[in-house]
């Protein structure tokens, strides 16, 4: 009997013979068994690579090169996706196109992230009238309808910016200006996520056990707050980057966005509506990157969301 | 001499929407240098809320500190601003919790967690910082300190956890560990080890103790002087030894009654204490322990009696004299 007991002791495996998984680790575990999501992760890749890699083979002169004998070919061996309406190569185009949505998605989430966290971050820690002001305001930004912000935002700062040049190459400045002004219009879900989250997060013993420490309130913020909500964040963040590529195409199609000779998939539309069935070359090609794109960022936010917060697992 | 740390006459409220709930009401009490304080009470009686009003750490509103002062080497902590008082948290006072399941930041590995403290007050470099965790994770019997650094909370049990919490809280050597029922949450074999741990390093490092617990007989081994709370007031105090031996408050003996014993029969059954502890919210004007009180007279239900010296260095806070059973 005696020895039966010691035998079951010894049989638990000792701690250190298998290391618990560190976060991500387990996070990784997850989002792999999402196989959508993984699919997502290679196709935005592959598309990344193809507008990068796609500049060694065209040179950006030759993008916005336009040619009007050349008008509206249909896809050939010279040009694969067709010309536009001017003999620009809609091939080069996407490529260079491509960059420049996929800029605007990335920079105008990290206004958005910076906006809304910080706005949700203060307002949910510190509670009382600054919460209620930050909310209020919050509040007031959603009743404003998008569209019409972005358009009087756009018609407004739009032409004022000089273009930038940024390695070697052009940008117009109508780039910045829609990125902010995408950024500047979609923060307030963010906003009351983070808010939410803290103050749910803000009640519990761990701030009390950093504030007995004599940690600063900014640093409790940040540094022990912040990174306890950096799941709905980064799932929130991931969703809003097809959200903004989505946004720069509807501003674009309608002739506010980045200006043209800068290309963007969102601009290629503008004016393709007009050969619907005679060229559907024009939109058939932006159009679909732009699907393949927002799809797949959609399903690696599924995949992260599951992977991040195994309690709302879709299953 | 100043004490250490002198409590005087601290009240503190929480203005709430269904009226005012008196929390603490005008407790005093001293600490000399490298002493043992235990407070003792049932859940809800004020322990936890006095030493965090001394931390300023009552979340204001719906708390208020209504009346008196925390003098901290003669320094009242009360008047001071909040950058002042988080030079204080940490570095003169510091605290562990009752949970150290939720107390450590899940997302933060221990080491920076402790490792942030230093950088903070003692305006450590960042390596050096991390040496010295490791050293105060290795002093507080965590094995393997220098591998464990790295690690999240969740990969530490609950008893390295506290001791890790107790790593943190003795970072910046305070002269004043406040430890909220740091044992609570612990099976019995863990405690006894914290409770060791928290002995040693006492004397190592030469700090007073204030250890918050329902637990007397963690008191007895660890204080030498103990203060019993009721109702947000202080009914009992003394040393620990004469408050055992000679118990004079009937809470305090009801508290005792209650205690399980090694050697008293087990058929025997506990005594309990009938009802429960009042309602904070408005407390009767006699004394808020009369309704359960086995000893209660006339008066008790009038006038709520003030603490009084019954011996050297003993107070208790009751118009009868339990020995007698009559009004004093």
């Amino acid at each position: 009997m005696e020895t039966a007991i010691k035998g079951s002791v010894a049989s638990i495996p000792d701690e250190s013979e298998a290391p618990p998984l560190s976060p991500g680790e387990l996070i990784w575990r997850r989002f792999r068994r999402h196989k959508m999501a993984l699919a997502g992760v290679t196709t935005l890749i592959l598309l990344i690579l193809y507008s990068l890699a796609g500049t060694l083979v065209f040179s950006e002169a030759f993008a916005n090169y336009t040619d009007t004998s050349l008008r509206l070919m249909p896809p050939s061996a010279t040009h694969p996706f067709g010309t536009d309406t001017v003999g620009r190569d809609i091939l080069a185009r996407t490529i260079y196109g491509g960059q420049i949505s996929l800029l605007i998605g990335l920079f105008a989430v990290v206004v958005e992230v910076i906006v809304g966290v910080l706005i949700g971050a203060i307002a949910g820690y510190y509670g009382g009238w600054i919460d209620a002001i930050l909310m209020r305001f919050t509040e007031a930004m959603f009743n404003i309808p998008q569209l019409f912000l972005l358009l009087v935002m756009a018609k407004f700062f739009g032409g004022k910016i000089p273009t930038i040049d940024i390695f070697g190459r052009t940008f117009s400045g109508s780039v910045v200006v829609i990125v902010f002004i995408i950024g500047l219009t979609s923060w307030m879900y963010l906003a009351r996520i983070v808010r939410a989250n803290f103050l749910s997060l803000k009640e519990r013993e761990f701030v009390l056990a950093a504030r007995t420490t004599g940690t600063k309130n900014l640093a409790i913020i940040f540094q022990h707050i912040l990174p306890n909500s950096m799941a709905p964040i980064i799932v929130s963040a991931t969703l809003s980057v097809a959200n903004a590529i989505l946004t720069e195409a509807y501003i674009s199609f309608l002739g506010l966005g980045v200006q043209p000779p800068t290309a963007t998939w969102g601009n290629m539309l503008d004016g393709a509506y007009n050969y619907i069935e005679t060229a559907p070359w024009l939109w058939i090609f932006p159009g679909m990157l732009i699907v393949l794109t927002v799809l797949s960022i959609n399903f690696v936010g599924d995949g992260l969301r599951d992977a991040l917060d195994p309690r709302t697992l879709t299953q | 001499m100043t004490p250490l740390l002198e409590v005087q006459n601290l009240t503190t409220r929480f203005h709430t929407l269904d009226g005012i709930v008196h929390a603490v009401n005008g407790i005093s009490y001293t600490l000399e240098e490298g002493e043992t304080l235990g407070i003792v009470g049932e859940s809800g009686c004020g322990k936890s809320v006095s030493v965090l009003s001394i931390m300023g750490l009552i979340p204001e509103p719906p708390g208020k500190i209504a009346a008196g002062q925390v003098l901290y080497r003669g320094q009242d902590l009360l008047k001071l601003d909040e950058a002042q008082m988080q030079h204080i948290r940490g570095h003169e006072v510091a605290m562990v919790f009752q949970d150290p399941m939720t107390s450590l930041n899940p997302v933060l590995t221990v080491g920076r967690q402790i490792s942030e403290t230093l950088t903070v007050h003692l305006g450590m470099s960042e390596e050096h910082a991390c040496l010295r965790a490791v050293e105060l994770l290795g002093m507080v019997g965590i094995p393997q300190p220098d591998d464990r650094y790295g690690d999240y909370p969740h990969q530490f049990s609950g008893g390295m956890r506290q001791r890790a919490m107790i790593a943190m809280a003795l970072a910046c050597a305070p002269s004043i560990l406040i430890a909220d029922e740091p044992t609570t949450a612990l099976d019995v074999t863990i405690q006894a080890q914290i409770i060791d741990l928290v002995k040693t390093l006492r004397e190592r490092l030469g700090m007073a103790v204030i250890w918050i617990t329902h637990d007397l007989g963690v008191v007895a081994g660890l204080a030498e002087k103990m203060i019993v709370m009721y109702a947000g007031f202080i009914v009992e105090r003394g040393n620990v030894d004469d408050i055992y031996g000679n118990p004079r408050h009937p809470y305090t003996l009801a508290l005792l009654k209650s205690l399980p014993r090694v050697d008293r029969s087990s058929q025997e059954k506990l005594a309990t204490i009938p009802g429960l502890p009042p309602d904070l919210l408005g407390l009767p004007p006699g004394c808020p322990f009369a309704p359960r009180c086995a000893y209660e007279v006339e008066r008790c239900r009038q006038e709520n009696p003030q603490l009084a010296q019954i011996g050297r260095d003993h107070e208790i806070a009751c118009w009868v004299d339990v020995t007698t059973g009559r009004e004093r």
